[in-house]
Formats: structure tokens, sequence, C-alpha cells
């Protein structure tokens, strides 16, 4: 699709003079991997490369796969083309990925966000000449407040909900907005996880991310013994029968996506909190800026319009088609989590 | 205003109507007068005259925000609310200080009509000053689409708990052409406040029968009419007063100037509850023929002999100036019958017939309402008083099953508010031979579930865009009931329905099952339906 160092397949972006792809979607025999999200971490292919921080949770997901770590900032040889990972931010040990071929320099955001979230490796800009950024949020409508006053936000909600006697249920995804809401709010009382949650929240917490101590949900932990509590949940939690054992609660979904009205209302949500993991506007304007690149290619969101705002601007800007073809604006909702796991009988 | 976005956003935070009438009651108490007067206003549909036009705020909001016209649209494609759009793209105010609410609708009426820039001027100014949620209001209450997920019964009940007046006598109060910008709460609220001799009661809604009427009990002790495919109607004659008001609030006399005469002839404290039809001298013309009249502030001479207005009577409302809601419908009905029959002939009002039967007998006579030109029967308990607003239990419309017809989907575009980013309203075409003829839109009867799967089928199945809409595979196919057909020249495929809506989503069948544009056109050829069968009842 187009000529240079990476190109475009129908298995994802392609390095053709190293021999690796970058997050693909159907196997291969070598993966640099971004972070462990699903859609980009995947099952099947031949060797994983991704940073030392990554990999706990990939494994833990991918289960025996051939995995390689490699160290923020550290430059490795594939094939005669350097290859180096660089803190993206988006979620604990995420990472854009820098590619480098006789002086040309190519960077893959992954996805990423520029505010330092205080547990995720903080965003560091890469110059480059090919810049390849998500845009999940690339729309001007999506701007975020500072985490500082959605911690206030949510420990206000969690807070009343306390004082009234009911549970704060709070769906959020497992891995990386889960640690973040841990970590970001005040200590008010005990958290207690889903099944799905505590086991990423574990692995990192092992490995040293300074996440606060929590409870996995089994037989016996319900609102009475941890009354004042925030259960943390996956959003296909909310309104289930499992949420239902906490008696009088309120629920709330932690995403970017709650910026909309309409979704929210769709979810059938009184309380959304807008917090994302993603760029807002700004933030994706700000890093393609430092960059330095001429060349944008927009994936992963609003991309038909961020290109034509990218052209406006005077860069030289295209589109990454991801797997199916369409846009996810298309799909704005939040992509199904693993359902809750069977709990012990009472 | 600060004060009135948070009662908005308590009322959207909750889906509990107790909490939504404590937080209006809340309201009611604490808010400042004026301010509480608008509220009312704004919950039953009294909204001020649109001061500014969608294209212009399109234009002013692009430039506050300093982003090109072309990526406004494609947020508000994506927010699917203008006023939203508008909130979150504009730079967050250095320090808001927002008017009140009177303040703010009071500034809107007076912009009305002045020339553009000033009116511009006012409103980036009101923007600048104003914090996101205000924001948002605040162009809601410009772009008059104002919703706030309160019915007014609802709000009727809130304004019963503050002022202590009941409230179906509050409800009555409320009704009727009052003027936010002169009226004060005390007037509105206390008794012996603005007087309105004009003034309407609310309407009895009915619910629609989902079982057989057999689980109402016996035959003789419900009263059954037509339901009638008109404009419901409250007829008004008290001294010196006529008025006919729509079910809408909106007084309508003036449109319908053949009732006129019936104000020399009721007899004073007079109030009828009726369907407004087309007349064909014995019986209703098609609705298509009441709906040219509709919207005409004046009637041409031609439309007044053509679809001559005639009022179907089923409830009397006050006699002799009593108001006789309380009292049993056999008693009101017989009432209504003396005071129709005492009425000098060639007059436009006549009682709406009475069904009689048992329940299989009315059953059968049911099944005939379309050659009546009615859409079913409506059964009423012959003991029940006249409610304010939909009262399950008492009135129920028993409607014939909709026709119904096998059609592919051609074009889907994404839906608004709740519906924003969500492909909802589709169009659908018929087999014309070998070519597809679009022929109606739909876009509710499916579940939420269906349509978040539909959403993501249109993301991968798009062939052609032309700005939100696309244009699809032509694979999916739907049964598509409706109420009446027409012939319509505006349409390509010269007919136009009533009331299409999704009956299914038939993922058992494909295009080639889908039916052709011939048989909708025999349908209308033969008026009185019966070439198409009807869809089978529901639980089938």
């Amino acid at each position: 699709m187009t000529t240079g160092l990476l190109t475009f397949t129908d298995r994802g972006i392609f390095c053709p003079e190293g021999g690796f792809h970058i997050d693909p979607w159907r196997p291969v025999d070598r993966a640099l991997i971004t972070h462990g999200h699903s859609d980009h971490a995947r099952w099947g292919h031949g060797r994983y490369l991704a940073t030392h921080a990554a990999l706990p949770v990939i494994r833990h997901r991918l289960g025996d796969i051939a995995a390689e770590g490699i160290a923020y900032g550290e430059t490795r040889q594939i094939n005669g083309v350097s290859v180096s990972f660089h803190p993206a931010g988006h979620v604990p040990g995420s990472a854009q990925i820098r590619v480098e071929r006789r002086g040309e320099v190519w960077v893959v955001s992954g996805d990423y966000k520029v505010e330092a979230d205080g547990l995720s490796e903080p965003f560091a800009p890469v110059r480059c000449h090919t810049f390849i950024t998500e845009c999940t949020f690339g729309l001007p409508l999506f701007r975020w407040a500072p985490q500082t006053r959605l911690a206030a936000q949510i420990a206000a909600w969690w807070q009343a909900n306390a004082d009234e006697g009911r549970t704060s249920i709070l769906a959020a995804y497992g891995l990386g907005k889960a640690q973040r809401l841990m970590t970001m709010l005040p200590p008010l009382g005990p958290i207690l996880t889903h099944g799905a949650v505590e086991d990423t929240t574990r692995i990192l917490r092992d490995q040293g991310y300074p996440i606060p101590a929590t409870t996995r949900i089994s037989a016996g932990i319900d609102a009475k013994s941890h009354p004042g509590a925030l259960v943390i949940a996956p959003p296909s939690a909310l309104g289930t029968p499992w949420a239902g054992r906490f008696g009088p609660a309120s629920e709330a979904f932690a995403s970017g996506w709650m910026a909309l009205r309409g979704i929210r209302r769709r979810r059938g949500l009184g309380t959304g909190f807008v917090i994302s993991d993603h760029a807002d506007w700004p933030g994706l304007n700000a890093a393609i800026r430092e960059t330095g690149a001429s060349r944008i290619f927009a994936t992963h969101g609003y991309t038909t319009p961020f290109r034509r705002w990218l052209e406006d601007q005077g860069y030289d800007a295209g589109i990454v088609q991801t797997e199916f073809g369409g846009d996810e604006a298309d799909t704005p909702e939040p992509r199904p989590e693993p359902l809750p796991e069977p709990e012990p009988g009472p | 205003m600060k004060r009135f976005a948070t009662l908005f956003n308590a009322l959207d935070a909750t889906t509990r109507t107790g909490e939504k009438t404590a937080a209006l009651a809340a309201y009611f108490r604490d808010a400042p007068h004026p301010d509480r007067v608008w509220t009312v206003a704004l919950l039953s549909g009294r909204r001020p005259k649109r001061a500014v036009n969608a294209t212009e705020l399109r234009q002013w909001a692009a430039e506050a925000a300093g982003i090109p016209l072309w990526l406004f649209e494609d947020s508000y494609a994506v927010a699917g609310d203008l006023a939203e759009t508008i909130a979150r793209l504009l730079p967050e105010a250095a320090n808001s200080q927002p008017p009140s609410l009177d303040a703010t609708l009071r500034a809107l009426i007076a912009l009305t009509g002045r020339p553009p820039a000033e009116r511009r001027a006012h409103v980036t100014a009101t923007w600048a000053a104003l914090g996101a949620d205000e924001r948002f209001l605040f162009n809601k209450l410009l772009t008059g689409g104002f919703r706030m997920g309160v019915s007014q019964g609802l709000m009727t009940r809130a304004l019963a708990q503050v002022t202590g007046v009941e409230a179906s006598v509050m409800a009555h109060r409320l009704m009727g052409d009052w003027d936010p910008a002169h009226t004060s709460f005390a007037a509105l609220t206390e008794e012996g406040g603005s007087d309105g001799a004009a003034r309407p009661y609310p309407f009895a809604l009915a619910s629609p029968l989902e079982a057989l009427p057999d689980s109402l009990g016996p035959p003789e002790d419900w009263l059954a009419e037509w339901k009638w495919d008109g404009i419901r109607g409250q007829i008004i004659a008290r001294a010196g007063t006529f008025a006919v008001w729509s079910r809408g609030e909106d007084l309508i006399t003036d449109r319908f100037p053949e009732f006129a005469p019936l104000q020399d002839h009721l007899p004073p404290g007079t109030v009828i509850d009726g369907e407004i039809v087309a007349w064909g001298g014995t019986a209703p013309l098609p609705f298509a023929d009441l709906q040219k009249r509709i919207g005409r502030k004046t009637v041409p001479k031609r439309l007044l002999a053509e679809a001559p207005a005639h009022i179907l009577a089923y409830d009397l409302l006050e006699d002799a100036g009593q108001d006789l809601r309380d009292a049993p419908l056999s008693q009101r009905r017989a009432r209504l019958e003396a005071i129709l029959a005492a009425l000098p002939p060639g007059l436009p009002l006549s009682p709406s017939p009475m069904v009689p039967g048992n329940w299989v007998a009315r059953a059968a006579l049911r099944s005939g309402a379309r050659a009546q030109m009615a859409e079913g029967l409506m059964l009423k308990r012959l003991s029940s008083p006249y409610h304010a607003g939909r009262k399950r239990g008492d009135w129920w419309k028993w409607k014939l099953d909709p026709y119904a017809v096998d059609a592919v989907m051609v074009y889907a575009q994404a839906g608004h508010g709740r519906r924003a980013n969500l492909y909802t309203d589709f169009t659908f075409a018929l087999r014309d031979g070998t070519d597809l003829v679009p022929f109606t839109k739909a876009y509710s009867g499916l579940t939420d579930a269906e349509f978040a799967e539909i959403t993501r089928w249109v993301g991968k199945n798009t062939q052609e865009r032309f700005g939100p809409v696309r244009r699809v595979v032509p694979e999916l196919v739907f049964e598509i009931g409706f109420e009446g057909i027409q012939a319509s020249p505006r349409h390509k495929s010269g007919i136009a329905l009533r009331f299409p809506r999704m009956l299914r989503w038939r993922r058992d069948k494909g295009v080639a099952d889908i039916d052709t544009i011939e048989a909708l056109r025999a349908l209308l050829r033969s008026k009185t339906g019966g070439c198409l069968p009807p869809a089978p009842p529901e639980g089938i």
C-alpha cells in the first residue's frame, strides 16, 4: 500500500526488510507488541517482542508463548533494522515502537495518552519522519479534564454513595483503567474487585506498580462485610445479578465515550465519568507536532475526518485501515470484556 | 441558569420517577420564582420561538471554536445533538457568570427578528459567559428541541407536592394559553390564579390492549366505540367563549371555521371530548384528507368543500358549567347524547357510535374497522371517571393488526440523541421486476441490541456514503408494518405509508423473499385493504 520502511498488509503493519509485524491481527512469524490489550496482543504468533513491563500481563492472557522482553529505550537489530520501544502513557508497560533503517525513522504509536496518570510510564515524544498515530478520539468533541479534577469528581460520587449506605460500582477496562482509578482515588474505603480485574491488578502490583490493596470479590464479600466499598468491575458486569449482591448500589462507567450523552443514555447510565487512556483532541495534535514528522498515518478511530484535518494543517496524511475496513466511529461501544467468572456458591 | 442546570443534571442522572419528582419538587421550592415559571413553561411544551436558526448556529459555533465548518459537521454527526456538539467544541469559559433562566429567556425572546450581527453578538457573548452544562442548556433553548425526560404529568405531581394543590386541579390550571413572560408563579399555582374561560381539561389517554378483551371482564361493563383516525379535540363552549383545543394543547379554533356555529347552539358551560375528522357525509374520509388542513392557519374554500371537518363526540367533561369528570362514563355519555339530540340538524357534531355486543361480536366488528375508516376499537369502562392523562386500566385502544410487507434495507443513517452513533434510521425497498424501489423509512421497532448489531453490520457492508447516509448491501430483510397507505406523487414509489415501523428483523429471509411494490399498489387501489395479509398477532 505504501512504499517505505513499513507497509500495511491484511495482517497488520509490516516491515519487509526486518521481517516483523507490529500488533498484527492474524498469526505471523514475528510480532512486536505495543501493549497487552486484546486487540493489540493477539494469540498465535511465532515469536513476541514487548517491553519487560508489558510481558507479564501478555503472558497471563495468551498463555504459553515464545516471548522476549525489551527495556524502554533499548535498541535491537532485527535483520538490519533498528527497533526500540518508548513509553506511550496508555497503560502500564505500553509502548510506541520506533523503527529505523538507514536514517529513515518511523514510529508506530500504538495507543497513547499524553497526560501522566501516575501509574503508566509517561508518554515520551519520539522524533520521526513518519508517525502512525491512533485517533480513537480524533474529533474536537473530545477534550479531557485534568486527572486531578476527575479524581475529585469520582471521589465525591463514592463518598456520597457511602454516606447514603450505597455501594459504588465503577465499570472500567480491566487492564490500565481499573488500576489507574485505584491509584488516583483517595482511600475513602475498601476497594473490591471483580475476578477479571483482580488478576491483572495482582500481576501489575507484583511487578512493583504502586497500586493500593484490593480484595477479590468471592462468596461472603458483599455490602455488609465491606460497607462503603468501591467495586471495580468490567463494563459487562454492570446491571447483572453478579452486581446485584451489593444491594442498594450506584453504578457508573469510566470511559472517554461517556463524553457523549447519547452513548451514556443508551447504556442506561445516569453517571458516566469521562476518563480515557487515549489522547484527546488537543493531545493528539500536540503529540503529532512534537514528533516533527511530516507524514502521518491515522489508524484506529475517526480516521477520515482526522486525516482531512491533518491535510488542512499541511501534513502528508493517510489512513491505515484496521482489520474490518470500517472505522471505529461506527462502533464507539466499549469492546466487550470477558463475562464474569462463575462464583462459588454461598 | 446554574440552579436550572443542577435540576437538569439531576433529572438526567436517573431513570427513576420518584427521584425525578423529588428533584423537581426541590427545584420548585428553592429556585427563584420567575425561573420556576419558565421551567413549568418549558416542561409543558411552551418554548420560546427560535431566535436563531440551526445554520447560523453552526457557522457561529465553528468560528468561535476555531475549526472549519466541515469538522463541525463531522463532529455533529458523531455527537448526534447540535446543542451538545456546540457545548463541547467551544473553549472552556474562563470564569462563568451565568445569568438567570428568566433573564436568559427574556433576552432570547427580545432577540427574535433582530439583525444577524446583533443576534450573533448576543449568542457568542452568552456562550463565553457560561460553563459547559449551562451552555448545553442554553443551546437547547436556542435550538428549541428541548426535552428533559420529564412528562407533564410528572411535573404536575411535583408542583402539586410543593403547592398542596391537587394534581388534577394543577393539571387543569396549567392547560391552555398562558404566557410565561407575563405570568407569576403565584398566579400559576395559587387558588384563584390565572383565569381562563377557554382553558381545556387534560385529555384522558388510553393504553394499547395487548391481551384479549376477555381479560377485561364482562363486556357489558365496557363501552366500545370506533377508534377514529383523526385529531383528538376538546370543544369548549362557555359564556362568551368558544374554543377548540387539540391534544397537543394547540388552540385550533380558527382552523375549523365550520365549528363556529356550534357556539350558538351548545348550552353554555359545555365541554366535549371527541375526534375531529374530515367528513364524507356519513363516514369519515381518510386521514390524508384531514392532513391537508392541518398546519394551515386559514383554510381555502376549496378545502372546506372537499374535506369539511366534523366532530365525532365521545365524552362530556363539563355540563352546565359543572365539572363532570368524576361522574361515571355511563352518566357522562347519557348527558352527552341528550345534549347532542337537542341540537338542530346539520351541525358538524354527532355522537361517535357505540359498538354493541359481546367480545366475540365486537372482535368481528373490529376486524372490519378499516372499512369504517377506523383503526380498531376503543374500550372504556362504563363506571370510570375521566382521568387526567394516561391511567392504565379504564381506557384501552384495541387496534387492528397493522398491514405488513417484507422489505430490504437499502440505506442507513445514524440516529440522534440517545441513538447517536447507532444506525437506527433505515430506508427500505421492495422489488419492482428486477429493480429495488425505495418506498419507506422506518426507525422504530427494534431493540437496542438489534440496532447495535445492525450498526456493526452497516460498518462492514457500506457501499457508498452520502454525508451521514450509507448505502448498504441490500441483504437485511425486515417486516414493515403500517396503518394506512395513500398515493404520493412526491415519492418515487408513488405511495406513502402511515406509521411505518419495523415489526421484526426477518433473519430467516433473504432479498429474494421480499414483497413487490405491485402488492402495495394493489392495496392502494383497493383502498380498504385485504390484498395483503395482516401481520399475525403477537405471540404466535
